[in-house]
């Protein structure tokens, strides 16, 4: 039961053979034996998750079950959901409990399925290593000495360990992508404003973007049927018809294109990801598609532009954490302008601080026009090398992320290394692109490798196509960690 | 030494709309703290902004009732800085892309000339909430039920070189902005409040001074005292050898001083750029045509019409046009009346006006309405009553004691014109006073008001004046 995939475990409970409070206890058994080991999830409530199952096994008695309803999903804490604290990883929300739902989680409330928990993740967001958790480490299950990517580093753990059949994640610069890559998972981020950020916690408004996290890309479109959808509560969200995601899964890869971006495969790619990357591709062209080279001559720029625009935005957003009406206050202090330096000097870690200085930095008068707005001119010249490489393929293929997962605290002192490993995917949430990442092989030291797959806007549908395809013909994405105890 | 004041106004005018610029929260004055304030107005973690496009609509009317250039694209930006009332740590407005461009204007007339204020632009923002430090024992409380209340900040070029104008161009302004059905003008409770830029420069220089701001300045009164006292202060600095720092300063009516809040050095950068959680505001032209047919005609318009159409003097079609309501008030007692508009604006600015004062109401609630003025006036015109008498009727109009004609009836205050009448009365006086007939007749003319009273007096006021004087000067001359 915990490798079914999602459509299986709807059949279970359609067919009564499981109940999902009978499903629901299962995973919160393991979340109880591995979680100790992982430091995946932040809050459980099984009360709380087993009412919903109960009322889940009640709706599908009644006939009334949608394809989720009774299965259980793990949520990033990035999602505010009402009765649960949503801590986004920080001390400052340390004890924060939303009166509302985010979008995500309504959906998936609407349709019936269970919350899990809220998963362990990089303070506001900001990481790729899951390092900078209020809450602690988050450990990668293929080797718990390693980090498991970040941000979304505990929704990853927990699937990639079968803690949960399937959870959600955010990307604002790879964070779904790329520890999806690092863990052996599926994860997609859509197109920019195709899930509604409402209730999401911002970290950086114009990049920050929801997406699913699983075993495959098949229970990515289920999920992504339930996420997506026009809010009119963010302004950002897309007025478009809904679609279903799995409609083109079973669609052959014969004439696909998919280029490959030179710079994808240069200076900085380690052999054994390169290795792995080059397998899948020849996987593919045996699946009938044919492989051209591209080039995105502005992606060493990504970065930089990434951590001018990111921290601009950041540094703003998180001004409302200052003490007055909810979170955390410092204890002792004397003025309102020392009231806000002790709270806000130790309720943020290092990381966020860091980035808010940036951010606050490239915003001031004098600094604005040679960073800021040089930094936005230049996410339009990334976003015009998509849409000219789009013009000569489907899709774009590439590494996820430079290198398997590295040792905890191998870069803790080493932002820019860190920032470093997020350079395939950072041009994409510049562009507003789909992207996906999905696991092809492992490296030398049997640690999983991900296959990233960009589309062009609102393509998630073929990308899960392709996804889907590979997936058919390799086994990769069935490959357990040690640590999930299975086989 | 002659100096010249120059003097720029920056007004904040609440948009009435029925909830916040940008969450759902009523924007009602008065309510219990923190009740009108959501999870958007509180700056919850996760919440969005979610534009209220009633703001626009208003914002484009005034732009086009003061002839501006509309933008067809406008940006919300973020203003960072901390303050506790200020849930977000920054405060959306528009910066590089406001609503409404340049190219407004607006008319001012102060004493005997008029004179053209240039418009430089109007934005949307939003309000803060309220700090307050009374009450709450060495603590302060935050009321956020303002936070998110939509403005409209209206910036006027340097064009205004005395208080008097400046005063002028606030009440226009505040007309306008009633008139036209965008802010509710109440400045007892800051729906319309103005900073005033002033500097001083020696006459015929051309560089301008070095100005200081006033900040909130919610009275005409206080805006006319707190320029003054800046004035006097500027030139007292200057002419004592001193310098003029560029700063903030508040008006102290209590003392009616102004006082300095902070320097440009101590000023905060901001730290501006555009908001992320909101697209671009477009508005076609479509849109905006839209908007521009509905508008009611524009005081200035109404103001020309009233001196053609009525041959009012510009005073009184000014006075005429001081809002909607008046205007509307005027126009159709005039139309009852049919002819004599002046008579009409005789009355509206004396006798209503001053009852409408003495009892705090406005022309709108007038318990006397325009049907109801118009028909005493045509009591005037057609000699039933005197002036005089129509005030004593309009007095118990007033009362609520009926009709004009009920009232001259049933008081009978019809004016004697029966010259058979009117003649008895006079041979009474003239009987009465031998020796100021003797007088009068030998050339003391000016004894002639004498009878004209004494006849006034004994017909109870009654009497028509015209025939009145007619009669006695016949019978005068004997």
């Amino acid at each position: 039961m915990l490798n079914a995939s999602l459509k299986e475990l709807s059949a279970l409970l359609a067919a009564k053979k499981v109940s999902s409070v009978e499903l629901t206890q299962t995973f919160l058994k393991r979340i109880d034996e591995l979680n100790p080991s992982l430091n995946a999830f932040i809050t459980l409530d099984a009360d709380k998750s087993l009412a919903q199952a109960h009322a889940a096994d009640e709706r599908i008695a009644a006939g009334k079950a949608e394809l989720l309803t009774g299965i259980p999903f793990a949520q990033k804490d990035i999602f505010c959901a009402k009765d649960w604290l949503s801590t986004c990883g920080s001390k400052m929300l340390a004890n924060f409990s939303a009166p509302y739902d985010a979008h995500v989680i309504e959906q998936f409330n609407r349709a019936g399925a269970v919350n899990l928990g809220k998963t362990n993740m990089d303070e506001f967001a900001m990481g790729s290593s899951n390092e900078t958790s209020f809450f602690g480490k988050v450990k990668n299950p293929w080797d718990v000495s390693r980090v498991p990517g970040g941000s979304s580093g505990g929704s990853a753990a927990a699937v990639a360990a079968r803690l949960c059949p399937a959870a959600t994640g955010t990307d604002t610069g790879g964070s779904i992508r790329q520890p999806a890559a690092l863990v052996g998972i599926t994860g997609l981020k859509p197109t920019y404003g195709t899930v509604s950020r409402y209730g999401m916690i911002a970290f950086a408004s114009s990049l920050d973007q929801a997406g699913p996290m699983a075993r495959s890309a098949e229970d990515c479109a289920l999920m992504m049927n339930v996420m997506a959808g026009f809010d009119s509560r963010d302004s950002t969200s897309l007025e478009r018809e809904k679609e279903d995601y799995t409609r083109d899964l079973n669609q052959p890869l014969r004439g696909l294109k998919i280029g490959l971006p030179k710079e994808y495969f240069a200076e900085g790619l380690s052999a054994d990801v390169a290795c792995a990357v080059d397998a899948a591709l020849a996987e593919y062209r045996k699946l009938g598609a044919e492989t051209v080279e591209i080039s995105l001559p502005n992606t060493r720029l990504s970065i930089p532009v990434y951590y001018v625009l990111a921290p601009a935005e950041a540094s703003s957003n998180l001004a409302r954490y200052d003490g007055v009406r909810y979170g955390y206050r410092a204890p002792e202090y004397g003025d309102l302008t020392d009231m806000y330096q002790k709270t806000r000097a130790q309720g943020f870690g290092a990381e966020v601080k860091r980035r808010i200085m940036i951010g606050t930095y490239v915003l001031s008068a004098g600094y604005y026009d040679a960073y800021y707005i040089q930094a936005q001119k230049l996410r339009r010249l990334i976003a015009q090398d998509f849409e000219a490489a789009f013009k000569q393929c489907d899709v774009i293929m590439g590494p996820t992320a430079p290198t398997t997962a590295f040792k905890l605290g191998e870069k803790s002192d080493d932002p820019v290394s860190m920032y470093l490993s997020d350079i395939y995917t950072i041009a994409v949430n510049l562009a507003g692109l789909p992207g996906m990442s999905v696991p092809c092989g492992f490296g030398e030291n049997g640690l999983p490798v991900g296959l990233q797959i960009v589309g062009n806007y609102f393509a998630e549908a073929r990308m899960l196509n392709v996804a889907h395809q590979y997936q058919l013909a390799t086994d990769w994405h069935l490959r357990l960690p040690p640590l999930s105890g299975e086989e | 030494m002659q100096w010249e004041v120059v003097i720029g106004l920056e007004t904040h005018a609440q948009l009435n709309t029925a909830s916040k610029i940008f969450s759902g929260a009523a924007t009602a004055y008065g309510a219990e703290p923190n009740t009108q304030a959501c999870a958007v107005d509180l700056a919850l973690p996760g919440v969005l902004p979610v534009f209220n496009r009633v703001a626009a609509e208003k914002s484009v009317r005034f732009g086009l009732a003061v002839g501006a250039r509309i933008n067809r694209k406008s940006v919300f930006e973020r203003k960072n800085y901390f303050y506790p009332d200020l849930p977000k740590g920054y405060q959306m407005t528009q910066l590089e892309l406001p609503i409404v461009a340049e190219g407004g204007k607006l008319r001012i007339q102060v004493g005997e000339y008029e004179k053209d204020i240039r418009i430089t632009r109007a934005h949307m923002e939003e309000d803060a909430g309220k700090s307050l430090h009374e009450d709450f024992h060495g603590m302060t409380g935050i009321d956020l039920n303002r936070a998110g209340t939509p403005l409209i900040e209206i910036v006027t070029e340097p064009d205004m070189s005395s208080s008097a104008e400046a005063v002028a161009y606030a009440k226009r302004l505040h007309s306008l902005v009633r008139w036209i059905g965008i802010c509710d003008g109440n400045m007892q409770e800051g729906s319309f409040r103005c900073d005033a830029n002033v500097s001083v420069r020696l006459k015929g220089t051309d560089k301008l001074g070095t100005r200081c701001e006033i900040k909130n300045l919610n009275s005409f009164k206080f805006l006319e005292k707190a320029i003054d006292y800046e004035v006097r202060r500027q030139i007292e600095l200057i002419e004592d050898g001193g310098r003029v720092v560029q700063e903030t300063r508040l008006y102290d009516p209590d003392r009616d001083e102004t006082r300095s809040m902070r320097s440009k050095e101590e000023a905060n950068d901001y730290r501006y750029f555009p908001d992320p959680d909101l697209l671009p505001l477009v508005v076609s032209d479509a849109y905006i045509e839209e908007i521009r047919s509905a508008l009611p005609e524009l005081p200035q318009a109404k103001r020309e019409r009233f001196m053609g159409e009525y041959s009012l003097p510009a005073y009184d079609a000014g006075v005429m046009t001081a809002s909607r309501e008046m205007a509307d008030y005027f126009e159709a007692t005039a139309k009852e009346l049919g002819g004599e508009a002046k008579l009409a604006a005789n009355w509206i600015m004396g006798d209503l006006s001053a009852a409408l004062n003495k009892d705090g109401k406005d022309v709108a609630d007038s318990p006397i309405s325009s049907a109801q003025l118009a028909s005493l006036l045509k009591r005037i015109q057609d000699n039933t009553i005197s002036g005089k008498i129509a005030k004593e009727v309009f007095a118990a109009m007033w009362n609520g004691e009926g009709e004009a004609d009920a009232i001259i009836e049933a008081k009978g205050l019809k004016q004697v014109s029966d010259s058979g009448a009117i003649e008895k009365i006079i041979d009474e006086i003239i009987a009465a006073n031998p020796g100021q007939v003797a007088e009068y007749r030998s050339g003391k003319d000016r004894l002639f008001g004498f009878f004209v009273g004494q006849a006034m007096k004994a017909s109870k006021g009654k009497a028509n004046p015209a025939q009145l004087n007619d009669i006695l000067k016949q019978k005068l001359a004997g």
